[in-house]
């Protein structure tokens, strides 16, 4: 068998007493599109964030490529090539469009302060570098995210360009694994339509393997070729979409008993 | 299903679009003459700019003779490029990472302790200047590591505080240091005195060397205003570098969104360590300078009174912008701290500082107020009020109005014409200067620090008709209480009244862009 890209082993995390992710099992297979649904509080966000790094699971292990990342510093685990957008935007609001793609190259360029101060060989080239990743990764969004608005600051920027800049930051750590939170969330038909169709191109595309929270049915539909329902940090559901669609488990987690039984 | 609406891969219609998202910028841009010079001042490269602020500095010392005015002169030039070294040390952490460090001042008396250790009679040790500038500075940017890394988790006003303990600490040894002893057993444990003297205490370290490269020392005032000057210029150029670097897009990231810094792949505490350490750097190249400049370390320069000018001066020129600080440093320094002083000799000129201070009122008002209309109505509405409360206590009391001008020491004239116009604009009481009218002077200032906080309270036609009765009381403050005083907390009270006002005008800085949070 292969071995999954992303794999997570009896996961559980609590907050206090209040358990939010409860022996998860998951896999991501490389070049897999893989979507998480489920109701709000389900603990969808709770596993990006341990698998970022950002919590440390009570128990369990998580693995990329075979290897733990337990207990890593989110940074490492971004270098080691898992990278994330937000539910919440997170951009670097006062920093320029092109500036917000180029400081996410931090972890794949080895500059130290002092060769940037003398401009030494190393520190120009990788700026070079940078600058043309920026720039490859700012094109991917077609005229969206080009020319002018390279140099305004991310504040001046519509909701639906925020979210496509910081898939665009996302990839600029150059990650085997793209965790993608709610990327059609406030966006309006067309646009989540376009999100749909880019997000099938960042894997045809970029190479990208990538796990996606997201609401939104149609999307799900779209993209996934795998689902994974989510409900109080269990899994209650995991297959195709008709599958997961179908299954009385998610419907109940998403309408109530009264909806599942009436079925 | 229904056919969801094809998407338009090609985008939308640029031009419109462009339009529509530039329009903030267009707003900002001020129109007519004031709009005009701006273009045309963003045309120059900014390299160019640098160069000729550099080569202006440069021409300073060159016009000053050897008079005793013309050396303190100079003097307070180079004071202002040793807080303008400083301005730009603590810009690093505070501007670029946005960390609050009131440890800063630390550093700053590390390089000046560090090379009056290393450099004078104290401890008979008298290296060279070429060995003892690197030491330090390496030594304190380590130490700035270090002292940092047991608050690297801590944001906000958690690492203030943490960070002002280590401030308070170095002023604590400093002051104190001059009996240090293990735990009072030196006796006992054998050692040769009961007590060491390490920093000298209170009365600091004298006699310390100048600075000089193989027996050439750099005694004059010109040459420390020049070594002062070549120092802000590399650390300048180097901190733009830095800014420019993935170091400074790293620092800038953080400061927004440390979170999401640190899931784009940068080591944000390291980072923070980083910053700290090149400000620690910075501040120690300033000391040791400082040390050299003053020939001593002495504790009350490093202590945290010192730190609140240095962050007044990275605030008032906006954080964030190296030549902010720079700026900042100077209006601070140069206009404030010494400029304000009535005395203070410019030239051939006595009592400059009050020119300074009425030019600094009209400066920020003209520079506040739009449109045109409402300015005129201002300033004559405090010409006015001048004129009429100068009438009214010249007719209901004996010699309320005959007051004279402080314009030196122990010196009272009518000053000129200009003295005329002031005179006759304030209501100065005879015997001015007597004990027991002092208290009257005293409520002045306290009610003149209360209306320059309600300005900040009121806004529209109110704030403007505030103006005029605190601008004025400004005035009688200033003839009645500051320009007697040489020094002290009421020069500092008027600095902190001054940069609220000049905040209230630019909050983000006089060079500083405007941040925002969230959107």
């Amino acid at each position: 068998m292969v071995q999954p890209l992303l794999e997570l082993d009896q996961v559980s995390k609590a907050f206090g007493g209040l358990v939010c992710i409860d022996r998860l099992d998951l896999e991501v297979r490389e070049g897999e599109i893989v979507s998480v649904i489920g109701p709000n509080g389900a603990g969808k966000t709770t596993l990006f964030n341990l698998v970022t790094g950002i919590y440390r699971p009570d128990d369990g292990d998580i693995r990329l490529d075979g290897e733990s990342i337990v207990g890593l510093s989110p940074h490492k685990i971004t270098n080691r090539g898992i990278a994330r957008t937000f539910q919440t935007l997170r951009l670097f609001l006062n920093m320029s469009v092109k500036d917000n793609v180029m400081a996410a190259t931090y972890g794949g360029t080895h500059a130290s302060l002092v060769e940037s101060i003398l401009r030494l060989p190393r520190a120009r080239r990788e700026e070079r570098e940078s600058n043309a990743v920026a720039e490859e990764k700012l094109s991917f969004f077609g005229q969206r995210l080009m020319g002018y608005r390279w140099n305004q600051p991310a504040y001046s920027l519509s909701y639906a360009n925020r979210r496509r800049l910081e898939i665009a930051r996302a990839t600029a750590t150059e990650p085997r694994i793209l965790l993608l939170d709610e990327p059609a969330a406030g966006m309006n038909p067309v646009e989540t339509h376009e999100i749909t169709e880019l997000i099938g191109q960042l894997r045809k595309e970029g190479g990208y393997t990538i796990l996606v929270i997201e609401h939104d049915m149609h999307v799900v539909e779209g993209i996934s070729d795998r689902v994974v329902a989510l409900d109080h940090g269990e899994k209650i559901a995991e297959g195709t979409f008709e599958q997961v669609a179908t299954n009385p488990r998610v419907v109940e987690a998403y309408l109530g008993t009264t909806g599942a039984e009436r079925k | 299903m229904s056919e969801p609406p094809q998407p338009e891969r090609s985008g939308p219609a640029i031009g419109a679009d462009e339009w529509v998202a530039r329009s903030g910028e267009r707003a900002e841009r001020p129109r007519g003459l004031v709009g005009r010079v701006q273009e045309l001042y963003e045309r120059i490269p900014k390299s160019a700019v640098f160069a000729f602020v550099v080569v202006c500095a440069a021409l300073v010392p060159l016009l000053t003779s050897q008079t005793d005015n013309d050396i303190y002169f100079l003097r307070v030039g180079t004071v202002a490029l040793v807080f303008a070294l400083l301005a730009l040390g603590l810009n690093v952490a505070v501007g670029f990472a946005g960390l609050l460090d009131l440890g800063y001042i630390a550093y700053y008396g590390i390089g000046a302790y560090g090379y009056a250790f290393l450099s004078s009679d104290k401890f008979g040790i008298h290296w060279q200047a070429w060995l003892v500038l690197p030491l330090v500075v390496a030594v304190s940017a380590l130490l700035g590591l270090l002292l940092a890394l047991p608050s690297r988790r801590l944001v906000g006003d958690y690492l203030a505080i943490v960070t002002l303990f280590f401030g308070q600490i170095f002023y604590i040894v400093a002051t104190q240091g001059y009996r240090i002893s293990f735990l009072g057993l030196n006796k006992d444990l054998g050692l040769d005195r009961a007590n060491w003297d390490l920093t000298g205490g209170p009365n600091g370290i004298a006699n310390v060397d100048r600075l000089g490269v193989f027996g050439l020392k750099a005694s004059s005032e010109r040459a420390y205003f020049y070594i002062t000057l070549i120092a802000v210029v590399v650390v300048f150029a180097a901190l733009t570098l830095a800014n420019r670097s993935r170091t400074g897009r790293a620092w800038r990231a953080l400061n927004d969104d440390t979170l999401a810094a640190q899931a784009m792949s940068m080591p944000v505490n390291w980072l923070k360590l980083l910053a700290v350490g090149l400000g620690a750097a910075v501040a120690a190249l300033a000391g040791t300078i400082n040390a050299a400049l003053l020939q001593g370390a002495f504790p009350d320069d490093y202590n945290t009174q010192v730190l609140i000018i240095i962050y007044a001066m990275v605030i008032l020129g906006g954080a964030g912008s190296l030549a902010g600080a720079v700026l900042g440093a100077f209006v601070v320094s140069v206009l404030m701290l010494e400029g304000l002083r009535p005395q203070t000799p410019i030239g051939d000129f006595t009592g400059n500082g009050r020119w300074v201070f009425y030019g600094a009122i009209i400066v920020v008002l003209v520079a506040a107020i739009r449109p045109w209309r409402r300015l005129a109505a201002i300033l004559g509405g405090i010409v006015a009020f001048g004129v009429v409360v100068h009438a009214i206590v010249a007719a209901t009391t004996d010699r309320g109005t005959d007051g004279l001008l402080n314009t030196g020491p122990d010196t009272y004239t009518d000053g000129g014409p200009l003295g005329w116009l002031i005179r006759h604009w304030l209501a100065l009481p005879a015997g001015t200067y007597e004990a027991g009218s002092r208290n009257w002077f005293n409520f002045a200032l306290v009610s003149l620090i209360g209306l320059v906080l309600c300005l900040t309270l009121v806004k529209g036609w109110k704030r403007d008709a505030l103006i005029v009765p605190t601008v004025w009381l400004a005035g009688f403050v200033w003839e009645t209480r500051l320009a007697e005083e040489t020094s002290g907390p009421t020069r500092l009270l008027l600095l902190g009244a001054l940069l609220v006002g000049l905040m209230i005008a630019r909050p983000q800085g006089l060079l500083g862009r405007p941040r925002v949070e969230i959107v």
